[in-house]
């Protein structure tokens, strides 16, 4: 039985995989505690049972997240009947024993703000970069990257610095064999700015070193004494290299000895879990690469929360995580407003709304993000808030999601020559195959066909994709559990977690007229022909249901691009889903027409074809 | 009991709505803390007013990183050899650091030290010289007057007091204290530049739906101390700060007053408890403090106003209790955003709202008799 006690020697060794029986996975998020039920069947396959959520209880009055935790595994107990807390010990039953418990618990975490680092390198577009990346990777919130060559005036870095609460310090720089003298700098510069950790100022920061390995013994005589110092492997070895398995390793050993044993109560849950507490991204991004690791193709995925974006690529084997930490539906939803502009979100709404109304709308919600839509009018806001949230994130993502920079002439910084080439983003939406999206939000969706347009709308994916979305938020809960028992976790999240949007074809090219862009011919599962043409500016939806397949072949017209090259055809197996599949012929990029009546016109003949919203909307506004 | 995989699953677990607090009396504690460590200055049992200093400490000078091997042209190895003070020497602003005379005295070059302070640094690694200023004081103070109940060794002190306590939804600025002064009775009425009058210096201004953008203009030049409203219009926040807030934490703004708005964006009538509370005791001093910060734990806006008047202290409610039948609440988005009303029933079964979200919904009666049907999530209860 694991308790809060620490009783190491009570806890038994855990169940083989195979005589497992019962999972239970929770995420303690910034607002809410989600617990997740998991079971095996009699025939053996891995299911979800219920959820429970409480609000988090990481802050004052309460300051502990374990009543949380409590909370939503005692509304699980309540609905399911099954017991899993043991009052007495304040802990988790581990194993389950016929009666009580459960075979494996696991919890992801994001509360009081996640993880929050702050990176420096020595050259921002080279170990800046490869820092920042791995730093994301590891699930961290990158408050500011920091780099000998940033242009900031060292006075201006130190303020910084000292105005930043890092939970944590990722420091890179340098080749190995090369020149140590930017890296030191960059550590006195540290030195003397002297951080002090989020938490609490009653212990040492931590700060991962991961730069030249001849600088480390200069790097541990600097930082060794005020600091919790530790010294990896470079994560740029070489120029044409980067290693950032060492640097995350090393930071998600750190966020649970030194950070997590300093939230309150996180040194009670520590003891509860049966793998160590993961950041919620890492959890969310764990999962992105678990679809990506089972269908074998090129995923973008994206996290769509209260506070912040995470996009997730994974673009032929190599994972990469962004964080747009203040683009969000609820606490940050203002400054999605003010990233995007709001003539940018104004312009997804089918109906006359005042700016300053929508400004004032936003606002409320800012200062009340746990509320709810109750009117079609006030869902259709918030669905414009998303899709700009997310357009936002995505271009992030590129910015992050690059070629190395300085593997290839870029050297001639090294010698005092600043050039700076233009990011080359490797994200090809040609070449990505799905799109998978979590988040209350998109789970939370009314209609199915709504969470599809927003990641479409957002995204603009190019030829045949797939759209996914999280069902009930479980990703990160599964991408934890991952870790542990893959297969409970893919069977789970096959069934349970994925829904099947659809498909989306889209060809690439832009639309000038309402002229023929694409012919399609479809071969359904029950043998029958559907043909479609599909002019500049339409969208058509067909019925195709989960898991059934068809044979489509496309057909673009001169100047459109279905990733075969213009005017090429295109054949290829396509999967259904609950929305089923769709022929989007608005052109890529896509352009919503600067005359207001016909930007309103075009938006309701789409709501309209793809049933997106009730009739009722429709009779109000059209 | 529903059947779901083998499991029985019951359809309902427990919900709760926490609100925006306003009390006639409650027992205010205040952790006074320094950022960092430091002397306390209060014993318990002292009394303290609005400005009493708790505690102070003096936090580290910034440090000036000067990069003199590069400056002066020299092997960063051999910086030593050039400098003319060592670590831990005090300097003044312009004083000779590091450099050399060549061509008897006719070629100086020299690097000087940008600020009072001392040598903290001088790296052969890097060839830089770190000069250190001054440590600065800082101060804590106690912002209400009361009593201090509680020290915390070389942190800070407890204090407390019993008063009026009256949150807001959002705020911007920080911890100010003035008089009391209403502006209008009516809480539906929009406070315009008319309203503010010479005598409504460093007084705490109160009423209205809003203050338009005039009026927040014009209390900048009154001198009021701070303003407590109904609610504002987005653009206005924007022109009065000067940039657009995109993320709820606020606290540090300097308009020149601090601003708390009870009810939210756009124009809001007061809620009139709020308004009959605070008018109770005009002419008061009070301690107002716009700080708002929008996540768990939420941090909102308040304004304590320190009385000994004789009201029995109100218990705190019991942080997890629930809304039930007869709860006031009040509804926080539209279509029925600012109605005040009471709990009829808390539906098991969810129920689909317009939008086609099936929610755990609640039915209420408004003020004026209409019974209406919203989400729980879209109501707070009154915690009066």
């Amino acid at each position: 039985m694991r308790t809060g006690q620490g009783e190491a020697e009570l806890t038994p060794a855990r169940k083989p995989l195979d005589e497992m029986e019962y999972i239970l996975a929770t995420d303690v998020g910034s607002t809410t505690t989600k617990a997740r039920f998991f079971r095996k069947l009699e025939d053996g396959e891995w299911r979800y049972v219920v959820s429970g959520e409480t609000p988090t209880t990481v802050e004052a009055p309460y300051e502990d997240v374990t009543m949380g935790v409590k909370n939503a595994v005692r509304e699980v107990e309540e609905l399911t009947g099954h017991a899993i807390l043991d009052e007495r010990a304040e802990g988790i039953i581990v194993p389950y024993y016929g009666e009580k418990g459960v075979d494996l618990y696991c919890t992801t975490s994001s509360a009081g703000g996640g993880l929050q680092m702050m990176v420096t390198g020595v050259i921002k577009r080279m170990t800046g970069e490869s820092a920042n990346r791995a730093a994301l990777g590891a699930g961290a919130i990158v408050m500011e990257v920091f780099a000998t060559n940033d242009k900031k005036p060292p006075h201006k870095k130190i303020q910084q610095i000292r105005s930043l609460r890092p939970d944590m310090i990722l420091m890179a720089g340098g080749t190995d064999g090369g020149t140590i003298s930017h890296v030191v700098n960059m550590a006195e510069l540290l030195k003397a700015a002297d951080p002090k950790p989020r938490l609490g100022t009653m212990y040492n920061l931590p700060i991962v070193y991961a730069g030249n390995r001849d600088a480390t013994g200069h790097i541990e005589k600097l930082l060794g004494g005020e600091f919790a110092l530790n010294c990896i492997e470079n994560i740029r070895p070489i120029l044409e290299v980067e290693n950032t398995e060492p640097a995350r390793r090393a930071i998600h050993e750190l966020f649970m000895e030194h950070v997590m044993s300093h939230a309150p109560g996180y040194d009670k849950l520590m003891k509860w879990t049966d793998v160590d507490i993961m950041p919620t991204p890492a959890g969310e991004g764990m999962a992105m690469q678990l679809i990506a690791d089972r269908t074998k193709k090129n995923v973008l995925g994206v996290g769509l929360g209260g506070a912040t974006t995470n996009v997730y690529s994974v673009f032929d084997s190599r994972f990469v995580r962004s964080v747009s930490a203040n683009l969000g539906m609820s606490y940050s939803i203002c400054n999605v407003m003010k990233e995007a502009g709001i003539g940018n979100i104004i312009r997804w709404l089918p109906f006359d709304l005042e700016e300053s109304d929508v400004r004032n709308r936003l606002r409320n919600k800012m200062i009340r993000p746990t509320t709810i839509p109750q009117t079609l009018e006030e869902l259709v806001v918030e669905h414009a808030v998303a899709k700009e949230a997310l357009r936002l994130g995505l271009e992030h993502h590129k910015t992050i999601a690059t070629t190395l920079h300085g593997a290839r002439g870029e050297v001639a910084f090294l010698r005092g020559i600043t050039t700076q080439a233009i990011a080359e983003t490797y994200i090809d939406m040609m070449k990505i195959e799905i799109v998978a999206g979590t988040g209350g939000l998109l789970s939370h969706a009314p209609r199915r066909v709504q969470s599809l347009m927003i990641l479409n709308d957002a995204f603009q994916p190019e030829g045949v994709t797939m759209m996914f979305q999280d069902s009930v938020f479980m990703m990160p809960h599964l991408g934890v559990v991952s870790t542990v028992h893959q297969d409970a976790a893919w069977q789970i999240f096959d069934r349970d977690c994925l829904v099947r949007l659809g498909t989306v074809i889209a060809p690439r090219g832009e639309v000038s007229s309402d002229e023929v862009i694409m012919d399609v011919a479809l071969e359904m599962p029950d043998g029958e022909e559907v043909k479609e043409r599909v002019r500049g500016g339409e969208v058509v939806r067909i019925a195709l249901p989960e898991r059934q397949k068809a044979v489509a072949s496309v057909q673009p017209r001169r100047d459109f691009d279905m990733g075969e090259g213009s005017g090429r055809e295109l054949s290829t197996m396509i999967e259904g889903g609950v929305v089923g599949i769709i022929l989007d012929g608005r052109g890529r990029p896509m352009v919503l027409p600067e005359d207001q009546t016909e930007r309103k016109r075009k938006l309701l003949g789409w709501i309209r074809t793809l049933k997106m919203y009730p009739e009722k909307l429709l009779e109000e506004v059209g | 009991m529903n059947d779901v995989k083998g499991m029985k699953v019951a359809k309902e677990a427990h919900a709760y709505t926490p609100g925006l607090k306003i009390k006639r009396k409650i027992r205010v504690s205040k952790l006074r803390r320094l950022p960092v460590p430091g002397k306390v200055l209060v014993e318990v049992g002292d009394e303290v007013d609005f400005v009493t200093p708790i505690a102070e400490t003096m936090i580290p000078g910034d440090p000036y990183v000067i990069n003199a091997a590069a400056q002066l042209g020299i092997e960063r190895g051999t910086l030593q050899e050039y400098m003319k003070v060592k670590e831990g020497d005090d300097v003044k602003e312009g004083d000779d650091l590091a450099g050399f005379n060549a061509f008897f005295g006719l070629w100086k070059n020299w690097v000087k030290s940008p600020a009072d302070g001392y040598i903290e640094t001088v790296s052969p690694v890097s060839g830089q010289i770190i000069v250190r200023e001054e440590p600065i004081p800082v101060t804590v103070n106690s912002y209400i007057p009361g009593r201090v109940v509680n020290v915390l060794e070389k942190e800070g002190a407890v204090i407390e007091t019993d008063a009026a306590f009256v949150q807001g939804i959002f705020g911007i600025g920080g911890e100010a204290h003035g008089e009391i002064k209403i502006l209008s009775e009516d809480p539906k009425e929009p406070i315009s530049a008319d309203h503010l009058t010479s005598d409504c210096k460093d007084k705490i201004v109160v009423g209205g739906s809003l203050f338009t953008e005039e009026a927040l203009k014009k209390a900048l030049e009154t001198g009021v101390a701070g303003i407590v409203t109904g609610g504002i219009i987005d653009v206005d926040l924007e022109s009065l700060l000067g940039y657009e807030i995109g993320v709820a934490i606020t606290g540090q703004e300097e308009v020149g007053y601090t601003l708390i708005v009870t009810e939210g964006f756009g124009e809001m009538a007061m809620n009139p408890r709020t308004l009959e509370l605070i008018k109770d005791f005009e002419g008061e001093i009070a301690a107002i403090n716009g700080a708002t910060q929008i996540r768990a734990g939420v941090l909102r806006p308040e304004v304590i106003i320190p009385h000994g008047k004789e009201i029995e202290v109100e218990a705190e409610e019991e942080l997890a209790s629930g809304m039930k039948p007869g709860t006031k609440i009040r509804i926080i988005r539209k279509p029925y955003f600012g109605a005040l009303g009471a709990v009829i029933s808390l539906p098991v079964e969810l129920q689909d709202v317009e939008t086609e979200s099936s929610v755990r919904v609640i039915e209420i009666e408004l003020e004026g008799g209409e019974r209406v049907i919203v989400p729980r999530a879209n109501v707070e209860i009154l915690e009066t």
